[in-house]
């Protein structure tokens, strides 16, 4: 692979603009953890003009459900969950500033239109590396929702927390790119 | 008679959902290496070298494999002359579920109701087959299974003009069509015949043999085969960003069916292919 693109969080418009589908990068600092449960409840919060419990601006939203931490652990295995399923909320958190997602798996048309529309990006880290990945996050305090359990929303404090660029701001897609790279026809 | 005490099985149980979490077969790694060692994306190969690092870590017995560590399903061989005392068989191994995902810190997500949505908070209850068998043993496989690749499995009713092309179309377009969403590489069990149900159970049911394994049967093998070198062919890669190892395998268990019927599944299963089973 290419060089490793160190980020560090919160992102600015030109940071995100430098990022492209298949780059390796190294991410540090506060990330959010929100999947299912807790995306439904911050859409409704907009959907009723609500001020949401963290403040997404600038930083980048992690699918997680992690495993329970061990005594002296920040946190249990904590790699990343499908990303289709928040297709239909990820737009409306970049419309408020929030720079981007890390999950695993492609995303949507919709998404796409709104990473180029918000200057954003959606990258992945590597589905079942998860006790690879729990290596790369220092700290987990959970920072709303904490009846949701796994599905609570904790700030995660990352050192060098490895993902890859999926999709990016100015359209470019990893996985149309490797399909079209790789796949033989019969 | 032979009897069992229902807390020797508990016990049992607890072990296998730990272990099954924290240890990856053998066959699985061997198949992983194999795959580092051809495949042509250099990102394909990094997602590999970590998938491989992962599972080294994992064995350390501090962090599972996965955060997703799964919907306990359990296939049971019960020996016709084995008498479960204390609890029926299902209840001593739901204890057992509830003891493993515990002490195991492995993460609890089952929902008690699938509309209304509140966890269980100790991944009961499992899903439990069971079959008897000749015999005075019991064998208990456990299966955790992921909710991202379960997700992207799929029954079809087809019809027997479609024939074996046309069950091998289905189970490559469904590949296909799950992309990068079950975590590839991916073992693919299909299941051919039976009933609606049944057809669902075969193809969950073929995920437990090694990777490796061909079906008994030459016209399987031969199509296991096949479809192994059609999805590899599909460019999807490890994750999905492209390359050459979609799948690690394809097993297909079939059964008879009706003369109106040709019942296919697809049942997908992640890297993290777990499986334990013990003799008691």
């Amino acid at each position: 692979m290419a060089e490793v693109i160190k980020i560090t969080t919160p992102l600015t418009d030109d940071q995100v603009k430098k990022l492209h589908a298949g780059d390796s990068v190294l991410i540090t600092g506060i990330i959010y953890t929100a999947r299912d449960a807790a995306h439904k409840k911050l859409v409704d919060l907009l959907a009723e003009g609500k001020p949401l419990p963290v403040d997404l601006k600038g930083h980048l939203v992690y699918y997680v459900g992690p495993s329970p931490a061990r005594p002296g652990k920040p946190i249990g295995s904590a790699g990343p969950t499908t990303s289709g399923r928040m297709n239909a909320y990820a737009p409306k958190l970049l419309a408020i500033g929030s720079k981007g997602m890390i999950g695993k798996g492609e995303m949507n048309a919709g998404v796409a239109e709104a990473l180029k529309k918000n200057t954003s990006v959606y990258m992945v880290a590597v589905g079942g590396a998860a006790a690879l990945i729990a290596k790369s996050i220092k700290q987990s305090k959970v920072v709303a929702y904490e009846e949701l359990g796994a599905e609570a929303i904790a700030e995660l404090t990352v050192v060098d927390f490895p993902a890859i660029v999926a999709q990016d701001c100015h359209g470019g897609n990893i996985y149309q790119e490797g399909i079209a790279k790789y796949g033989i026809k019969d | 008679m032979r009897e069992i005490a229902a807390q020797t099985i508990t016990d049992q149980v607890a072990k296998l959902c730990i272990d099954a979490n924290y240890f990856l077969g053998k066959d699985v790694l061997d198949s992983l290496n194999a795959a580092l060692a051809k495949e042509e994306s250099p990102t394909g190969k990094a997602i590999l070298e970590q998938i491989i690092e992962n599972a080294g870590i994992a064995q350390e017995g501090e962090f599972p494999m996965c955060q997703d560590t799964g919907f306990s399903v359990f296939f049971v061989e019960l020996g016709q002359e084995v008498l479960v005392t204390g609890k029926t068989l299902e209840e001593a191994i739901t204890e057992g579920v509830r003891k493993g995902y515990g002490e195991g810190y492995l993460r609890k997500s089952i929902v008690s109701d699938p509309l209304q949505r509140v966890n269980t908070k100790d991944n009961t209850p499992p899903v439990v087959w069971i079959e008897t068998v000749p015999g005075s043993e019991l064998k208990i496989t456990i299966a955790p299974k992921g909710g991202g690749s379960e997700n992207m499995s799929e029954v079809n009713m087809l019809n027997p003009s479609d024939g074996a092309e046309g069950v091998k179309n289905f189970v490559v377009d469904k590949v296909r069509r799950a992309g990068s969403n079950p975590c590839p590489p991916i073992v693919v069990g299909v299941g051919i015949g039976g009933t609606f149900e049944k057809v669902a159970w075969l193809a969950k049911k073929a995920l437990l043999r090694p990777i490796g394994d061909r079906n008994p049967n030459p016209f399987y093998a031969a199509m296991e085969e096949e479809l192994l070198e059609r999805i590899n062919k599909l460019g999807i890669g490890p994750q999905g960003l492209g390359g050459r190892t979609t799948a690690l395998d394809v097993h297909v268990e079939v059964y008879p069916c009706h003369i109106a019927s040709l019942p296919s599944a697809v049942n997908i299963q992640c890297h993290a292919c777990r499986h334990k089973s013990v003799v008691i």
